[in-house]
């Protein structure tokens, strides 16, 4: 069975002018298993990760990252954007069994 | 006393070789890669040749802790829709698998920069390519000092 994917964290700036780049910035609680660890008993447990990262903008994809079991557990994801407009986001986190877990969040002008 | 001060003597070693290998020795990222990591990087790279330039790679020089490296990438890239970044990979050279990650960018994000944290089991270089829209590619190569392997054997 997979491991739970966690809380989404996602953090914007406070105040975003319109036409200013802005750091975006996530956190996702997820043990990211490498599949090369072996338990007690000396069988390998097997690798459960997050594998892709989506970040959509009014429903067009924005940025992506595909994440290897080379990329720390709880995976901090950050990126950039152009703010020109308000609008709503939505970030997608998926493992390796399919599930995936979202989170929105919106956008103002100041 | 002794086994305390040992460390802080390999760490002082460690950045005095670190900033003479950043002094002395802008090796072409062909060089001294093993053949898995080597078919990683080919398998992106395929005919073309990758430059130097463009890429700042910020990763630190000592590590403590290999679970949990923080890396930042940036490309000097206007990221329009006529040029922009398309991909960047990541990969760690000293890993069981090379692979890290692959961030797939857009013109909507502005500026081209990512961040993320990722595991290093040992002493390694990490080293980054980033694919333009035109098709070309850049390269970026950077050693980090693991103190603590992070693959948790």
């Amino acid at each position: 069975m997979a491991a739970p994917i966690g809380q989404p964290r996602v953090r914007l700036p406070a105040q975003v002018r319109a036409g200013e780049v802005i750091e975006i910035r996530t956190l996702i609680s997820h043990v990211m298993e490498t599949g090369q660890r072996r338990d007690q008993a000396g069988n390998v447990i097997p690798r459960d990760i997050i594998k892709r990262f989506e970040a959509k903008f009014e429903g067009q994809l924005v940025f992506a990252m595909d994440l290897a079991p080379a990329i720390s557990a709880n995976p901090y994801i950050a990126f950039q954007f152009r703010a020109e407009r308000p609008g709503r986001f939505e970030f997608t986190w998926t493992n390796d069994a399919g599930e995936s877990r979202s989170a929105t969040q919106d956008l103002r002008l100041a | 006393m002794h086994h305390l001060k040992a460390p802080t003597r390999r760490g002082a070693m460690g950045l005095a070789a670190a900033a003479a290998a950043v002094a002395l020795l802008p090796m072409p990222a062909s060089a001294q890669l093993s053949a898995a990591v080597q078919a990683a990087v080919d398998r992106v790279r395929g005919n073309r040749t990758a430059q130097e330039g463009r890429i700042t790679l910020r990763a630190p020089p000592i590590a403590e802790n290999g679970n949990t490296v923080p890396i930042t990438i940036s490309v000097d890239s206007p990221m329009t829709a006529a040029d922009h970044v398309t991909r960047v990979h990541v990969f760690a050279t000293g890993n069981p698998t090379p692979e890290v990650a692959v961030f797939h960018l857009t013109p909507a994000m502005g500026r081209a920069q990512v961040d993320t944290r990722i595991r290093l089991g040992q002493t390694q270089d990490v080293l980054v390519l980033a694919e333009m829209q035109d098709g070309s590619l850049f390269q970026a190569r950077s050693e980090v000092k693991v103190t603590i392997g992070g693959c948790g054997g």
